[in-house]
């Protein structure tokens, strides 16, 4: 096991000795010297940060944006770590040039995070399309200019790679000059890394850290102290498969997976729109669904998801592995039912079948990039008018991830229509503890609760429920 | 000319406080601030912090060897609290150390006691409290006290505005270093490089002149950096001079927003008149500005407020008062605006209440009583060139607002879970600061003997475009091309006795300066070029695209070969000019005069869609005709247009500055503090540049720009509103912005409904 941390930065392979926790940011800014990469938060909110993060996939390098200051430097090792300066060029690229072209620039400092978003843009699976050049700046926070430039830009860039050639991206880009000479030759690099650099294994008695979406914000300044696990780089942890009927997700399964993965989007058609109310594309490249689970958020996305699935978890010690219901892992605030030696490796849950429908809200002050003020989801089974069984979670009203068992359970057997939907939300609204706090009112809440549950209804039964009877 | 920059930010090669390679000797410093929000210091601990790793000393009010005060309007701001703390987050102490890391880690080993003092959060219970930063000031044009008398219609109403972080993504820092003599060079993220000069010498005990400020640029000020950078550039000068080494400090996001102040709530009052024609004929309104715990710019951004109490509209019979409040908050300082988008929102509060309560749209009450020329404002300056009412129809006709209405009216009849909203937004803002002795700016040109030139200016750049603005002033002079110019860093030591960068005014202040020093510079190379050519004294000589013409002719002698061979001739090729802004002036005592150089003007048209479900909201579009005079640059000033619309619709909407009643921040990170990011962007922006003929005070007749777009903002609270009415016309929603989707739900479905579910829910659990 070697104590250094072995990556490529831009062009330059790199041999790191500081502690696996710390924040890749403090890394390229104060040992390797690059100040192009800003640091605005800390907390992975504006990505003045965004560094693209290079991983060899079945021979191919694929290229996601992440937020450093959230980054554990540990991540980075036998990846490719992609800083503004690794994109410039004699020239500027144009990338850059449509942003220069277009005024998406004022004060300059958000800026070098907004150019590597829309180089991962164009390195990216995305279609080529404006919008989805706009998507690929959602974890950028530009003060300044108001982001129209920044969207024409978007555009701009859309209309060059429309000729994109996805058989060698890497060259075709190389070629337009999008990218620096040294990107094609990356790959063949990273294999040799990946040759010379053992995995380092974890340490038995450690901090587990993932995705660092949560930890690097929660104690930045106590991780670089301790022992830790890193889990990100653990492949065994990102299955996501069919098992004996059940579906699995493995705890190490990113926000992003999620939102690609065939499987899951088969199964859950709106699982794109859920994912990009979750958070942030580079965000969503980093936070893990196990991250999501043990931090325990009364108000997390994925977890009140796997709540209304009836989820149920395998947490893995060296006593053996151990199953329990999500709907029993939390016993109050941010208090759980696991061992500090137990780690949480994988959920499985039934798939929803052809009369079930699935739905997510999620209302924040701020749409997107945001914690949710009120969340919640639904999983219904209806037969012919009535529903057969239901499962209504919620977020934000309570002191843990709420599954609204009561509501759910009236429910069962109801006909489905707006009296029936206005029942159970007012019974949901008794199950419901909300507090105030900087999210809302507690009165708010509670409305809020009603609201989308309303919204799971109408969304999912546009027929059968009128919304003129409902609001 | 696009940004001149822009080619070094997309390569992220520009460089900021925090970039600076770092000196050998460098510490790092961090913050120590009050956890109180109000009362008296027994006793402060920093030993702990002493004997922490890597700590080299712990800097307090006792390290001051001049005054402990950085107050720039009024001498009430300490740099480090003394006998008492007056808000959350007021710095106690420095810590400096090797690390940074190491500074953080020791300032929580920090211990101080504290005896709690009586906290004061609301601006109101500061007034009744006689909590008063200075007197309160009146605004009085005709007597509204008769007028109300005959006035058809009557409306009285409140009207609050919350407060707004900048959030300059760049947060405050600075980086110190001990020179000759004493002295110290302070490397600052300042709009206020006098400011700081100021302030630090005060504290330092020294002359101004050993005391260098140099700012090569800011990552965002927005106002942010106009006065709350001044206790970061002292502490680090301070540390500086005490230890005889570098000092840095870079304040961490939560240090930044719990420490500075932001844009001033105000809770105000208003009472307008109409006759039976919707003309205005007598308006009074009450404003309590919260000002925090201490001056800064408030008195300032107040007395803006009044100077805009009546926006773009003419009113015969107005009184204006306002009261500055203090509070334990930090200090509320400049933002965007100064003070003017609180005094708007009000009266586009009352308009809208009459509106209601008439039946009828507010653009009518708006349209009737816009301002014309000759129009008299309430401080007794009248309009000039006024293009209020141009603008406004210009607006209505270019984008059709009829057929807006109509198709937003029948999307409504259509829809029920989702209703439109409009709302029109017309602007006037004064130009120039309204402090007279600001209105001054010094430039220093060199031309290199090569023909190379560099400028100097007080003018700080942070993204609005400034020095692309100056760049362009001195090649339009000389009549050069871009790459013969550099824009030095605004230093001290290069133009002193600057003014801050702000009320929009640095391109006009700074660009007459520059202008004139260059045209200086211009005039003894015209004579020059008389000698070198051989041609007499009558010829008329010009410089066109780099080269010297004669009577209409180019010649062959190029702008290079004419510096050196002027040089050579022992010719001055240096210049230092001096800009007084003519003609303005102020009498406080009466409050009447002709305070502002110009006004801006201009009309936006903002359409929002409301989710009636969820109550959320978007942006639809917002189509705009502004007043830019002869624009120099549109490329900057859409982008200033665009930036600052959607900065006042984050204020309008998702930012929300929340204080409990210990005068905590709550929304204290950028996972609570919420900004536009590029989905709440409305869809559609469009901006036409209307022809207008600007200024003689505006740089090349092109008008100010940063500021006055922000104000189209306040239309956002406008039109989510007049789309929540579209659903529920009864709706008793307060004139309360930001109106955030919390207040939008609780005013969908009422907030009497929202408290009778709560209340019947407490009952349903308590009967089990």
């Amino acid at each position: 096991m070697s104590d250094t941390i072995g990556f490529i930065l831009n062009d330059r392979e790199v041999e790191a000795a500081s502690h696996p926790a710390t924040p890749l940011l403090d890394y390229i800014r104060g040992e390797a010297g690059l100040c192009g990469t800003k640091i605005g938060c800390r907390e992975g909110d504006c990505g003045a940060c965004a560094v693209l993060v290079g991983s060899l996939e079945e021979g191919e390098v694929c290229y996601r944006a992440m937020t450093s200051c959230l980054t554990p430097l540990g991540n980075a090792a036998g990846k490719h770590v992609v800083t503004v300066e690794g994109l410039n060029r004699e020239e500027l690229n144009p990338v850059q040039e449509a942003i220069v072209t277009e005024g998406g620039v004022q004060c300059g400092f958000c800026t070098p995070g907004f150019v590597v978003s829309l180089a991962g843009f164009c390195l990216g699976d995305a279609e080529p399309t404006p919008a989805a050049g706009v998507a690929a700046m959602d974890g950028n926070i530009c003060r300044c200019t108001g982001y129209k430039s920044l969207e024409r830009a978007a555009a701009r860039i859309a209309g060059l790679l429309a000729r994109r050639d996805d058989g060698d991206r890497l060259s075709w880009l190389t070629a337009q000059g999008f990218l620096p000479d040294y990107f094609p030759g990356i790959p063949a690099r990273l294999t040799d890394l990946e040759r010379r650099h053992e995995r380092p294994s974890p340490p038995a008695a450690a901090c587990f850290l993932g995705g660092g979406t949560d930890l690097m914000v929660q104690k930045p300044d106590d991780l670089p102290g301790l022992d830790v696990a890193l889990l990100f780089p653990r492949e065994d942890l990102r299955d996501i498969s069919m098992e004996n009927g059940r579906c699995l997700v493995g705890a190490g399964v990113t926000a992003e997976m999620m939102r690609e993965d065939p499987l899951l989007t088969g199964l859950f058609p709106g699982m794109d729109g859920y994912m990009r109310l979750v958070a942030s594309t580079p965000i969503r490249h980093m936070a893990t669904i196990g991250g999501n689970l043990v931090n325990a958020s009364p108000i997390g996305d994925m977890t009140i998801m796997f709540l209304a699935l009836d989820a149920e978890l395998a947490l893995q010690s060296p006593a053996g592995e151990r199953r329990l219901p999500l709907r029993r892992f939390y016993h109050g605030y941010k208090r759980l039912d696991k061992g500090p030696d137990e780690l949480l490796t994988a959920l499985r849950f039934e798939p929803p079948g052809a009369t079930v429908r699935f739905n997510f809200e999620k209302v924040s002050k701020r749409t997107h990039l945001d914690i949710a003020s009120v969340n919640s989801a639904i999983l219904v089974e209806a037969q012919d008018g009535r529903i057969v069984r239901a499962g209504i979670s919620a977020g934000g009203v309570a002191p843990i991830p709420l599954f609204l068992e009561k509501a759910s359970g009236w429910l069962a057997g109801r006909p489905l229509c707006a009296d029936t939907v206005r029942e159970a939300a007012d019974r949901a609204m008794v199950e419901a503890s909300p507090i105030d706090d900087v999210r809302g009112s507690a009165e708010y809440k509670r409305l809020l609760l009603r609201q989308l549950i309303y919204a799971h209804f109408l969304t999912l039964f546009p027929e059968e429920v009128d919304p003129e009877a409902l609001l | 000319m696009k940004n001149i920059d822009a080619h070094a930010h997309v390569r992220g090669e520009s460089v900021y406080v925090d970039d600076i390679p770092e000196r050998r000797d460098t510490l790092h410093g961090a913050v120590f601030a009050s956890p109180l929000a109000h009362g008296v210091i027994k006793r402060l601990d920093v030993a702990p912090a002493l004997a922490c790793p890597g700590v080299v000393a712990v800097l307090t009010a006792a390290d001051v060897p001049g005054q402990n005060q950085i107050g720039n309007i009024i001498q009430d701001e300490p740099l480090f609290a003394e006998d008492q703390v007056h808000f959350q987050g007021q710095p106690l102490a420095l810590v400096l150390a090797e690390r940074e890391t190491q500074a953080r880690r020791a300032v929580k080993e920090i211990r101080v006691e504290l005896e709690p003092l009586p906290i004061i959060v609301d601006p109101r219970v500061a007034r009744a409290q006689g909590e008063l930063i200075i007197p309160p000031r009146t605004f009085l044009l005709g007597d509204p006290d008769k007028a109300f008398a005959h006035c058809a219609h009557v409306f009285e109403g409140r009207a609050d505005t919350g407060g707004q972080e900048h959030l300059y993504i760049e947060t405050q820092g600075a980086y110190a270093w001990p020179v000759e003599k004493g002295g110290v060079r302070v490397v600052s993220s300042t709009q206020g490089p006098t400011v700081v000069q100021r302030a630090a010498a005060r504290v330092l005990d020294l002359p101004m002149h050993l005391v260098e400020i140099s700012v090569q640029r800011l990552g965002g000020g927005f106002g942010g950096k106009e006065d709350q950078a001044t206790a970061w550039a002292v502490m680090a000068a301070l540390g500086a001079l005490r230890l005889k080494r570098s000092v840095k400090i870079a304040l961490h996001r939560e240090d930044d927003l719990r420490m500075t102040g932001k844009r001033h709530p105000y809770s105000s009052d208003f009472k307008i008149g109409l006759d039976e024609d919707l003309k205005i004929l007598a308006y009074e309104a009450t404003f309590h500005q919260d000002a925090g715990a201490a001056a800064d710019l408030s008195p300032a951004v107040m007395e803006r407020t009044l100077f805009h109490a009546s926006n773009s509209y003419f009113i015969p019979n107005l009184r204006a008062t306002a009261y500055s409040c203090r509070t334990n908050l930090p200090p509320n300082t400049a933002f965007r605006g100064f003070g003017g988008p609180q005094g708007m929102f009000v009266i586009e509060a009352a308009i809208a209440r009459a509106a209601e309560a008439l039946g009828v749209p507010a653009r009518l009450i708006q349209e009737r009583n816009l301002l014309d020329e000759g129009s008299e404002f309430p401080y007794g300056q009248r309009t000039e060139q006024c293009q209020a009412r141009v603008a406004w129809h210009d607006a209505l006709a270019r984008y059709d607002l009829a057929r807006i209405e109509e198709e937003a009216a029948r999307f409504n009849r259509e829809n029920r879970l989702f209703k439109k909203g409009l709302a029109l937004m017309p602007i006037c803002f004064g130009i120039a600061f309204t402090k007279k002795h600001l209105n001054q700016a010094g430039a220093l040109v060199h031309v290199y003997s090569d023909g190379s030139v560099g400028v100097s200016t007080g003018a700080v750049e942070m993204g609005q475009g400034v020095n692309t603005k100056l760049c362009q002033t001195a090649c339009a002079v000389f009549s050069i091309g871009e790459a013969r110019v550099k824009m030095e860093a605004a230093d001290t030591t290069r133009v002193a006795n600057t003014s801050p960068t702000a009320a929009s005014a640095a391109a006009d202040l700074n660009g007459k300066a520059l202008e004139k020093a260059c045209r200086s510079i211009l005039g003894r190379l015209q004579k020059a070029a008389v000698q070198i050519l051989g041609v007499g004294d009558k010829a008329e000589v010009a410089l066109r695209d780099e080269r010297v013409w004669v009577d209409g002719q180019p010649t062959d002698l190029t702008w290079p070969a004419l510096v050196e061979a002027a040089y050579l001739a022992r010719v001055n090729l240096s210049a230092h000019a001096h800009y007084a802004t003519p003609a303005i002036w102020f009498d406080t005592t009466r409050e009447k005069g002709e305070p502002f150089a110009y006004h801006v003007y201009g009309t936006a048209i903002l359409e929002a869609t409301v989710d009636c479900v969820r109550g959320t909201y978007v942006f639809d579009s917002v189509k705009l005709v502004h007043d830019f005079g002869k624009s120099m640059n549109p490329y900057i000033d859409r982008g200033q247009t665009e930036g600052g619309l959607i900065q006042g619709i984050g204020w309008m909407t998702c930012e929300e500055v929340a204080y409990d009643a210990e005068g905590r921040l709550l929304a204290n990170a950028l996972s609570t503090y919420k900004v536009p990011d590029i989905q709440a962007a409305p869809k559609t922006v469009d901006v036409h540049f209307l022809e207008a003929p600007g200024s003689k005070a505006a740089i090349f007749r092109s008008k100010a720009i940063g500021e006055p777009p922000l104000m189209y903002g306040i239309g956002a609270y406008f039109a989510v509103r007049n789309a929540i009415r579209a659903f529920n016309p009864e709706s008793d929603l307060p004139f309360s912005a930001p109106i955030t989707p919390e207040k939008t739900l609780l005013a969908l479905y009422g907030a009497r409904e929202a408290r009778r579910a709560s209340e019947a829910i407490a009952g349903a659990a308590a009967s089990g």
